[in-house]
């Protein structure tokens, strides 16, 4: 199973905030039990998917170096359902960042109206924990996550007409980009 | 420079927030891992909201020195702190009360130096170093 719980990243601001589409769509599987009939969308999945935005936005900061994973959830306020064939924007901003961590703040929107907000606590695995061995392979950013990011920034170089990036790590291996419409 | 009391109940107020515990559960002697549940990632969110709280910045190492609780063999031998490991520890925490800890070293007893009050002489030391 696809543990992808965004589907493009739609603005992304290094080091301070990004934006996320996730659409929830009645082929998915976890509708068919939640619930016959009324497709609410899982509020633990929409909090993964406010996770992996901030993961992803807090990940880059180190070029994806520390392996970033979910530690707490001081909060979560969930306002109204979603429903199949809504647009959730994930709106997440960095509150903190430290060598052992981050934590970031996140909104769910649908259009201008939040129906949700967490708190969300990450920890870099080998800093918070180095007694563990994890080993050197960063199981974290190794595959689809990583590549999401490269996406976006693929797409905001064909909106600029600059031509095709590198394409086969997916990332943007330029330290100073900033943002999805790059400068130069 | 606010009183110790008044460093005293903000850091409660902390507390309650990042551990989820009621003010009548805080007391000055109240451990962070013992009494009131605190885990290793609750450590971090302390952390931040201190820093945030109190307009000060907490060095990494400076408020829970992890030196010793990586079990670093010059400070702990047989689950034990070292004659090395209490001269960081007094080095590193002049602001922990070390006296009953340096009777039995024990390595899975140095959670109970984790107090509220050590917490709150440990914010009266930043603050009283700033010139603000």
């Amino acid at each position: 199973m696809r543990w992808i719980w965004l589907d493009r990243f739609v603005d992304f601001q290094r080091g301070r905030s990004a934006r996320a589409v996730k659409n929830l769509s009645l082929a998915e599987d976890h509708f068919t039990e939640h619930f016959p009939g009324y497709p609410v969308m899982p509020a633990p999945l929409m909090l993964e998917g406010l996770a992996q935005t901030g993961g992803i936005l807090v990940g880059e900061v180190n070029d994806f170096r520390e392996k970033v994973v979910l530690a707490k959830i001081p909060m979560a306020r969930f306002t109204r359902e979603v429903l199949a064939g809504e647009q959730l924007i994930y709106d997440v901003e960095i509150l903190h960042m430290r060598p052992e961590g981050a934590s970031v703040r996140g909104r769910v929107l649908v259009g201008e109206e939040v129906v949700a907000e967490a708190e969300i606590f990450f920890a870099h695995l080998d800093q918070a924990r180095s007694q563990q061995l994890f080993g050197d392979h960063n199981f974290v950013f190794s595959g689809e996550l990583k590549k999401m990011l490269g996406l976006a920034q693929l797409q905001g170089a064909r909106n600029q007409g600059s031509g095709v990036r590198d394409q086969e790590s997916g990332v943007n291996k330029n330290a100073g980009a900033s943002s999805l419409t790059p400068d130069s | 420079m606010p009183t110790r009391d008044e460093i005293y109940s903000k850091v409660s107020a902390t507390l309650q927030e990042a551990l989820s515990v009621d003010e009548d559960d805080i007391r000055p002697t109240a451990t962070l891992q013992g009494d009131l549940g605190a885990e290793s990632i609750d450590f971090l969110d302390i952390v931040f909201r201190l820093e945030r709280e109190f307009g000060i910045k907490i060095p990494r190492g400076e408020l829970f020195p992890e030196s010793i609780f990586q079990g670093d063999p010059e400070f702990v031998q047989n689950g034990r702190v070292t004659d090395k490991g209490l001269a960081e520890l007094r080095a590193k925490m002049p602001f922990a009360d070390l006296h009953k800890f340096e009777s039995d070293p024990e390595l899975s007893s140095i959670g109970d130096l984790f107090t509220v009050d050590m917490i709150t002489r440990y914010i009266q030391g930043k603050l009283g170093q700033s010139d603000n």
